[in-house]
C-alpha cells in the first residue's frame, strides 16, 4: 500500500462484509420461509424479509463499491485522497442510514416499490452520502494522474447517484412509475455498475499481471463502450408489457441480446490478460475470484439474461422464477464476486499482513461459487414450469405453487451452502493464517 | 479486433457512442411518455380513489410478494389482472365485494399454504385499493398477460 489514505477503504469492506452476512441469512429465511410458509407469517412477513435481504444486498454492494474507490483512486491518481475526514463521515452516516432503514423495516417503516422501500428521509441521505463521496473522489481525481481505469470508475459512480434521483419520482399512473422506476433499476445493474465492474476489473488484473496499462485501458474503453451503446436501449426488455408502445419489443429484443457482448469480451480478455501476463501473483485467491467475477457475470448475466429477454418468450417467463434465478446469478456473478475479488485483493495490505488465508478463502470461492450455481439451476427448473403450467397451460399461481415446491427445498439446501461459504469468506478474510505459511510457501509480498 | 485502434480513439468512441445512444433514448422515453398518457392508459380514470389506492398498495409493500404487471416478487398471485380473474369486467359488484372479502379474510391459517398477512386497511382504503386494481387492469399491455392465471 503506498498511500496512506488508501486505509480509508478499511472500514468500507468491513460494513459490506458484515452486511453481507445479514444479506445472505435473510436470504435463506426468506427460502426458508417458501418451504415453511406458516414460520412467521405474522411476526416478519415474507414481503419484509424480502426487502431486508434485497436493500442488504444493494447496501453493502454499494459500501464495497465506496471502499474499493477509496483503495484504487489514490493508486491510480498518485495523490492522496481528498478529504479523509469527509470520507470517514460519509461512512458513518451510511452507515447509520442503513442500520435505521432495516430497523424500520421491521416494524413496517417503508416505501413501497420493490428495491427503492427506503423511507424519504433515507432516500436523501443516500444522495447527501453519495455527494460527499462524490466531490472526495473527483476533487482528489482532478488533483492526481487521471487514468482510464479511475475516470470510467469515477464515471460510473457518478452516473450511479444521477439515475437514483429517479426513486424520488413517483407519478400515479403505474405504467410511467414503472417507466422511469427502471431508470434506476436497469440503468444501474446493465450500465454505470457495469462501468464501475468493469473499471475494478481492470485494475486488478494490471496489479496482478504486471500487464501493460496501455492495452488494458484500450480494452476497458472498448467493454464500456459495448457495455453503454447496447444496455442503454436495452432497457427495452423492461417496456415490453408495461403499457409501453410495441416498438419496444424490438429495440429491446435486439439491444439486449447485444448485452452479451460486453460480458464475453471480459471472459476473454481477462483470461487472455492473465495467460499473456502469466499468474504467478501471490494473491491467488484474489485472482480466483476475478476470473470467476468474468465467467459467472457471463454466465448470470449474459447467457440467463438472454435466456428471457427476446420478447416472445418474456411474454411467457416474465415475473416467474426465470427471473428470480437469473437476478441471482447475475447479481452474483457480477457484483457480488467484483467486490469480494477487490476485498480479496486489497484486505492484506490494508490489515499490514503477509501471511493470509488463501486456501480458506478459495475453499469459500468454490463452495459459494457453486451454491450459488445450484441455486440458479433449481430456481430455473421451478421458472420453466412454472411458464409452462401457469402461462402456457393456465393453471392458477398457487396450484402451480405447490407443483413445483420441490425445487423450492432444493434451492433452500443451495442456500446454506452458500451461507456456509459467506462465512467461511469472512473468517478467511479477518483471521491470521499460521498454516498458510507452510502450505503455500508464501513469499513475503512486494507493494503491489 | 482492436489492434488498430488507439486508446484516445477509443475513449472518443466511448464518449460520443455514448452520448448518441442516451440522446436517442431519451427520445424514445418523451415519445413512450405521451403514448401512456394518450393511448395506453386511462389518464382520465385516475380518480382519487386510483391514486389513494396505489398509495396504500405502497405503504404495504404488496410489490414484495405480488407481481404487478409482472414486476415484484414472486411468492403470490400477479394482481395486474385480478379484476379480471374475480370477474369484475362482468359483474363488477360482486368483483369489488370478493376481493374486499378476500383482504379482510387473510390470513388463511391453512397449514402449509402460503400466507397473506392481515393488514389493518379500513373501508374506505379498501375500495380505493379495488379502483386501483380496476384502472391497472384497464391498461394497455401488448396483452400481457397470456392467461387469467396472470
Ligand atoms: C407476505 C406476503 C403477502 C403480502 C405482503 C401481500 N400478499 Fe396478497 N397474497 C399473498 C398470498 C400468498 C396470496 C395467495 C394466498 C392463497 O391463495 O391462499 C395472496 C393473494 C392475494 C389476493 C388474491 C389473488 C387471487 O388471485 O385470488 C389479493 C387480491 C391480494 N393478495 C392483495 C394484496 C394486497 C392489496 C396486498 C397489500 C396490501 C397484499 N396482497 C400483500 C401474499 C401476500
Ligand atoms: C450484471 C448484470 C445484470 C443484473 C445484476 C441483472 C439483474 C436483474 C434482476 C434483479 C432482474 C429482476 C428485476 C425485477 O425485480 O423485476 C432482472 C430482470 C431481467 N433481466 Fe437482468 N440483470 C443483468 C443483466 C442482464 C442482461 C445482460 C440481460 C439480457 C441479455 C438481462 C435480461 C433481463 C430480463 C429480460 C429481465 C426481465 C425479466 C422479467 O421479465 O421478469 N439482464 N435482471
Ligand atoms: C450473494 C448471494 C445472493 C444474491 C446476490 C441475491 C440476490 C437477490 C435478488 C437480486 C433478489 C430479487 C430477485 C428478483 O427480483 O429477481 C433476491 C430475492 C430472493 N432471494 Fe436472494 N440473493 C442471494 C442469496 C440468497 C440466498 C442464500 C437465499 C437462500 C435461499 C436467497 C433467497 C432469496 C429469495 C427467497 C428471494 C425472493 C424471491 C421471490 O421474490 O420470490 N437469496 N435475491
Ligand atoms: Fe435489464
Amino acid at each position: 500500500m503506498k498511500y496512506e489514505t488508501q486505509k480509508l477503504a478499511y472500514p468500507y469492506f468491513l460494513a459490506a462484509m458484515g452486511l453481507f452476512v445479514a444479506q445472505v441469512l435473510g436470504g435463506l429465511l426468506a427460502g426458508t420461509v417458501y418451504i415453511f410458509p406458516n414460520l412467521l407469517a405474522e411476526a416478519v412477513p415474507f414481503n419484509v424479509i424480502r426487502m431486508i435481504h434485497t436493500n442488504a444486498l444493494i447496501v453493502w454492494l454499494l459500501f464495497g463499491f465506496f471502499g474499493a474507490a477509496y483503495y484504487l483512486v489514490p493508486e491510480e491518481t498518485e495523490t492522496e485522497i481528498h478529504s479523509p475526514l469527509i470520507a470517514k463521515l460519509q461512512f458513518w452516516l451510511f452507515l447509520f442510514g442503513a442500520a435505521a432503514a432495516v430497523l424500520g423495516y421491521l416494524f413496517g417503516i417503508h416505501e413501497g416499490r420493490e428495491f427503492l422501500e427506503q423511507p424519504l428521509w433515507i432516500k436523501v441521505a443516500i444522495v447527501v452520502v453519495a455527494l460527499m463521496f462524490l466531490f472526495n473522489i473527483s476533487m482528489t481525481l482532478l488533483k492526481g494522474r487521471k487514468t482510464a481505469v479511475s475516470l470510467i470508475l469515477v464515471m460510473g459512480l457518478w452516473g450511479l447517484a444521477l439515475f437514483f434521483l429517479f426513486a424520488f419520482y413517483n407519478p400515479s399512473n403505474l405504467a410511467l412509475d414503472k417507466m422511469f422506476w427502471w431508470y434506476v433499476v436497469h440503468l444501474w445493474v446493465e450500465g454505470v455498475w457495469e462501468l464501475i465492474m468493469a473499471a475494478i476489473l481492470a485494475f486488478l488484473l494490471i496489479k496482478m499481471t504486471g500487464i501493460d496499462r496501455e492495452i488494458v485501458e484500450k480494452w476497458l474503453y472498448v467493454i464500456v463502450s459495448m457495455t453503454l451503446f447496447t444496455g442503454l436501449l436495452g432497457m427495452g426488455h423492461h417496456y415490453f408489457w408495461i403499457g409501453t408502445p410495441g416498438y419496444w419489443q424490438w429495440i429491446g429484443s435486439i439491444f439486449s441480446t447485444l448485452e452479451v457482448l460486453p460480458f464475453f469480451a471480459i471472459v476473454v480478455f481477462a483470461f487472455m490478460v492473465v495467460r499473456k501476463g502469466g499468474r504467478d501473483h501471490p494473491n491467488q485467491a484474489a485472482m480466483l475470484w476475478t476470473l470467476g467475477c468474468a465467467v459467472l457475470a457471463f454466465f448470470g448475466a449474459g447467457v440467463w439474461g438472454f435466456m428471457h429477454t427476446l420478447a416472445p418468450i418474456n411474454y411467457l417467463t416474465h415475473g416467474t422464477q426465470v427471473t428470480a434465478a437469473h437476478g441471482h446469478l447475475a447479481f452474483f456473478g457480477a457484483y457480488v464476486m467484483v467486490n469480494l475479488a477487490i476485498i480479496t485483493y486489497a484486505m492484506p495490505h490494508l490489515r499490514g499482513m503477509q501471511p493470509y488465508n488463501q486456501v480458506l478463502n478459495m475453499w469459500s470461492f468454490w463452495i459459494m461459487s457453486s451454491g450459488m450455481v445450484f441455486m440458479t439451476l433449481t430456481l430455473t427448473a421451478a421458472g420453466i414450469l412454472q411458464t409452462h403450467l401457469q402461462r402456457v397451460m393456465g393453471i392458477s399461481f398457487m396450484e402451480v405453487a405447490d407443483e413445483i415446491g420441490f425445487f423450492f427445498i432444493l434451492r433452500g439446501l443451495s442456500g446454506v451452502v452458500v451461507v456456509i461459504g459467506v462465512l467461511l469468506f469472512v473468517y478467511a478474510t479477518l483471521s491470521t493464517d499460521k498454516a498458510q505459511v507452510r502450505v503455500g510457501g508464501m513469499k513475503p509480498q512486494a507493494a503491489e | 479486433m482492436s489492434e488498430g485502434l488507439t486508446k484516445s480513439a477509443a475513449r472518443n468512441i466511448f464518449f460520443g457512442g455514448t452520448i448518441f445512444f442516451l440522446v436517442i433514448l431519451v427520445a424514445l422515453t418523451v415519445h413512450s411518455y405521451g403514448y401512456i398518457e394518450k393511448n395506453s392508459t386511462d389518464v382520465a380514470g385516475i380518480t382519487p380513489g386510483v391514486e389513494q389506492g396505489k398509495a396504500v398498495w405502497e405503504r404495504h409493500s404488496c410489490i414484495n410478494c405480488h407481481t404487478i404487471l409482472g414486476e415484484g416478487a414472486y411468492y403470490a398471485p400477479e394482481l395486474g389482472n385480478v379484476w379480471a380473474r374475480y370477474g369484475g369486467f362482468e359483474d363488477a359488484d360482486t368483483a369489488r365485494d370478493g376481493i374486499k372479502d378476500w383482504i379482510r379474510s387473510q390470513p388463511t391459517e391453512v397449514e402449509g399454504r402460503r400466507q397473506m398477512p392481515h393488514f389493518e386497511i379500513n373501508e374506505q382504503e379498501l375500495d380505493a385499493l379495488v379502483d386501483f386494481f380496476k384502472w391497472v387492469n384497464t391498461i394497455k399491455t401488448q396483452n400481457w398477460p397470456p392467461n387469467v392465471a396472470g
